[in-house]
């Protein structure tokens, strides 16, 4: 009975601190790089702006692809493959690994904006996911 | 003594014909035949399944894990090193990620591979031919030729031939038998 409430509990625990350390990294290296303001609205603004593809003409914006509510699934805009939710209280996983976080940012940038994201835009928008 | 040379010359027969059905592509019901003997012989099921879990998890995370039997390895080559522009969306993967990457394709890609598509596919491809895409293989259009373009474009569930896994139910697995299609909103596909 113990170990039933113990695993649980161990679980949501871990994945939690597993988040934090990623999370915590990179709001590191952001700082380090001189980022002094993390700023939830910021970066739920990015995440809803929309953007002219110039090549394409296509409107992109991160809910293209992750949908407009962040603890539903998403869906690839081309190959239609679903995509996990970005919260974090629905997704366990989200935002647990700094590399993934990396290569997601800089991919992901460059095909809504059009270029890579700021360190403050990361900042701004890896605070207004982790709250989801 | 009799019996031995009988009963061999039976299965002889047997195994001849059934390598002949097999390799006949234009007949369906034919290949089927190819394909139980093939389960004998294990190692000339379709392709072989993805093995990597590198593999499997940064390519598949956006797309069906394309098997790498399903292309030579020139065309892996090819495709790994434009990335930045895969098909129009930015693939990008840090340089070591993208070698080991590209040596699991080149390694078993379908001109190293000893299974039954992977060798189709290659036997329909030019000596120098580096297709990008495995649905524009003559291979693979002609397997599909007999499905109307507006069946798969039309269908809501779909968007093009490119989602092995959403009518080919054991895809993932590496089986491509027409027996196991099943088309959303159509069901199992009559010639």
């Amino acid at each position: 009975m113990k170990a039933t409430i113990l695993i649980p509990v161990v679980f949501l625990f871990s994945s939690h601190a597993v988040m934090a350390d990623a999370l915590n990294d990179m709001f590191n290296e952001y700082k380090q790089n001189g980022v002094t303001s993390f700023n939830e609205q910021a970066g739920e603004t990015l995440w809803n702006k929309q953007f002219n593809d110039n090549k394409t003409g296509e409107v992109r914006s991160c809910t293209t692809c992750h949908g407009t509510n962040l603890k539903k699934v998403g869906k690839h805009a081309k190959t239609g493959k679903p995509i996990e939710p970005m919260a974090p209280s629905v997704n366990q996983k989200s935002l647990t690994e700094v590399k993934k976080i990396k290569k997601w940012f800089k991919r992901n940038c460059k095909w809504t904006l059009g270029r890579e994201c700021s360190t403050q835009e990361q900042a701004d928008i890896l605070t207004y996911l982790k709250n989801q | 003594m009799k019996t031995i040379i009988t009963v061999s010359s039976v299965l002889g027969l047997i195994l001849v014909t059934a390598l002949v059905m097999g390799d006949n592509d234009s007949d369906e019901k034919n290949e089927h035949s190819g394909s139980m003997l093939n389960r004998v012989f294990s190692k000339q099921l379709d392709v072989a399944p993805v093995k990597s879990t590198q593999y499997q998890e940064e390519c598949g995370s956006c797309h069906f894990a394309y098997q790498a039997g399903l292309l030579p390895a020139r065309s892996w080559e090819k495709m790994m090193g434009n990335l930045e522009n895969h098909f129009g969306e930015n693939a990008e993967l840090d340089i070591e990620t993208q070698t080991g990457l590209t040596q699991y394709l080149v390694r078993n890609a379908a001109d190293h591979a000893d299974y039954k598509r992977s060798s189709r596919i290659m036997g329909s491809l030019g000596k120098n031919d580096s297709p990008l895409r495995i649905t524009e293989t003559p291979y693979f259009l002609r397997k599909h030729n007999e499905i109307p373009r507006k069946v798969i474009e039309n269908n809501p569930k779909l968007s093009s031939f490119s989602q092995c896994a959403a009518c080919h139910v054991n895809a993932e697995k590496g089986s491509y038998d027409e027996d196991e299609v099943r088309i959303p909103g159509v069901g199992k596909w009559e010639d």
